[in-house]
């Protein structure tokens, strides 16, 4: 190994740290604290949030590919791990930004403890350049998500969301290490850089536990990422977990995956391996195009028998998945427009998903309700509520000028460039299915009357910027952000491929 | 020496043990320890490779002491979810916790 550079290898990992001195700095407000000022320990965990959040972009990575694998190898400090860590970061922040005054744990210090080491978990997922830091990372985002998903102790459903999602997760973690543990038995190393090198060698051209470690570890990141057949978790952890949660484990844990999902395969699967004259790519490539297909199709067509707007969201983050793996099927020839299309699609995802959720919030604080019906007459209680509603369902049924268009052109142009235009076609036949769900609940909060109309719904200044951010950078996003933030996704994309 | 494949075959036997385990029990405490055995089965995987292809290099016998950690803390944290599940609905056979349908 080479010469331990440590204060080169620091920046690597700056967000990681700052988080780590977050989470202590929360411990002590909570003790100290006394219990009408602890609103506070929400603000500082925002704002802290926030200016890690920059970070990434200060400490930028090293222009040389070889000087970016740090720590023993354990991390790389690209610029698709700077990507990553900075949608994560801002997730968490609008997370804990709107669940500042939520009754239930708005003011509990351990829930924004929780909330910061799980974002610590996604940060380190999004960077992990090794066997243990693949599963050491996830480990430490999903356990904390077990918790918080858990965390309401009022409510039955929250307690029901945390046990399933708790053991479908542990059942799923322990398949994907399994595959984990053959792919370090073919060639005695954890550095998943160096696995591709020796993998035709080391497996003696046998080409069946290959396939059978990549599927056990696809099937593990379909689970993180809540793409059918390995869905079953999420409609019911989604409606029971409190809905910050939700919205952290749509967009953060997804995001994370995602990053770690492109990663893992062109680095441990390249295009170039050929196993036993089997390419191996061929075979993730359909992996990933059947997931998309049955995630799109299963989620929009379930999504549109449901009454409870969260268990909408959740069918239809089930087919958002589906989509991003469009992008990831993609990377099949145009390698570095799938990676850059599931990029931008899970930034701009990251937001529109937010602002959707901080709605429901504010929502059911001031009413009690999640129904979609209850959403009636929304317009004429709280103009703005409705007015972000509607962008955020916009955005996520693909309508300029929001964010969610740009992110769908990108997506099916480079399925369409990589010949993969039946997978196109079928992206964009489901993404009218879903628009017609989302223009339901659209109408219901404009156009439907109900009795509660006189009574409007007040909006703290926490909410009001909770739902201000989000809904600015989706309209950024779809109009001129687009360019500059997609081309910082092909950067991304481009520092995969440079081994 | 003992060869190998039958270290790996005592761990893919206790894999699909594990495996079975997670589908067909019912009780959530019995789920948990058939991850447990899964868990446990990686964990000779990474045991058995390390003393063979690379005892050199002590990365197998390090992931191997993670898992054990990570299990450890899933445990603790399943075990308290599962306890919260039990005092409100005094059971936890998975079948019985039910609120979340369509």
């Amino acid at each position: 190994m080479a010469g331990f550079d440590f204060l080169g290898s620091l920046p690597a990992i700056v967000p990681e740290v700052g988080l780590t001195i977050l989470a202590i700095v929360i411990l002590f407000l909570d003790v100290y604290l006394p219990t009408e000022r602890r609103r506070n320990i929400a603000w500082v965990t925002v704002l802290g949030l926030l200016l890690l959040a920059a970070t990434p972009l200060v400490w930028a990575p090293p222009a040389d590919p070889a000087s970016q694998l740090v720590w023993g190898g354990m991390v790389r400090h690209d610029t698709l791990a700077q990507i990553f860590r900075v949608m994560i970061l801002l997730g968490a922040a609008l997370t804990a930004l709107m669940s500042i005054d939520t009754k239930a744990h708005g003011r509990q210090g351990e829930f924004y403890l929780i909330l910061v080491v799980a974002t610590l978990g996604a940060c380190l997922v999004s960077a992990a350049a090794d066997l243990v830091m693949v599963f050491l990372g996830l480990e430490t985002l999903s356990i904390p998500l077990y918790i918080l998903a858990a965390f309401r102790r009022d409510d039955l459903r929250s307690a029901e969301s945390g046990m399933k999602y708790f053991l479908f997760g542990a059942f799923a973690s322990a398949l994907m290490l399994f595959g984990l543990s053959i792919l370090y038995g073919f060639s005695g190393q954890t550095s998943i850089y160096a696995l591709a090198e020796v993998l035709p060698a080391a497996s003696g051209e046998a080409v069946l536990p290959v396939l059978a470690a990549l599927t056990l570890v696809v099937v593990g990141f379909g689970f993180k990422i809540g793409a059918a057949p390995f869905h079953f978790w999420t409609p019911d952890m989604y409606e029971g977990a409190p809905t910050p949660v939700t919205a952290f484990v749509s967009v953060a844990s997804k995001a994370a995956s995602f990053a770690l999902l492109v990663r893992f395969l062109i680095a441990v699967f390249p295009q170039s391996l050929v196993v036993g004259g089997h390419e191996i790519q061929a075979f993730w490539v359909s992996l990933a195009a059947l997931m998309a297909v049955i995630s799109m199709t299963l989620g929009n067509v379930l999504a549109l028998s449901q009454r409870n707007i969260k268990r909408l969201l959740a069918y239809s983050s089930i087919a958002q998945a589906g989509y991003a793996l469009i992008g990831v099927a993609a990377i099949q020839s145009q390698t570095e427009q799938g990676v850059a299309s599931v990029g931008f699609y899970l930034f701009m995802y990251t937001f529109t998903n937010l602002l959707a959720f901080a709605v429901v919030v504010f929502f059911s604080e001031a009413t009690g309700s999640e129904t979609i019906a209850d959403l009636a007459g929304l317009n004429r209680r709280s103009p703005w509520l409705a007015l972000m509603m509607t962008i955020a369902l916009l955005s996520l049924g693909g309508i300029p000028p929001t964010a969610g268009f740009f992110g769908k052109f990108f997506l099916f142009n480079a399925a369409v460039q990589a010949d993969l235009t039946w997978l196109a076609i079928v992206g964009v036949l489901n993404a009218i299915v879903a628009l017609y769900y989302y223009l339901i609940v659209i109408k219901v909060m404009y156009v439907d009357r109900s009795a509660d109309e006189d009574q409007p719904i007040a909006l703290s200044r926490a909410s009001g910027w909770a739902l201000a951010l989000p809904g600015l950078v989706v309209l950024l996003l779809g109009t001129v952000a687009a360019q500059p933030v997609f081309e910082w996704a092909v950067q991304g994309a481009l520092a995969l491929f440079q081994a | 020496m003992i060869p190998l494949w039958m270290y790996l075959l005592v761990a893919a036997l206790l894999f699909c043990i594990g495996i079975y385990g997670v589908l067909a029990r019912r009780n959530a405490v019995a789920i948990l320890m058939s991850v447990e055995l899964m868990l446990n089965a990686v964990n000779i995987n990474l045991v058995a490779f390390w003393r063979y292809l690379a005892p050199q290099d002590m990365s197998g016998q390090a992931f191997a002491a993670f898992v054990f950690v990570i299990a450890a803390a899933e445990a603790a944290v399943g075990l308290a979810i599962l306890l919260f599940v039990y005092r409100t609905k005094r059971s936890v056979i998975v079948e019985d916790v039910n609120l979340l349908r369509w």
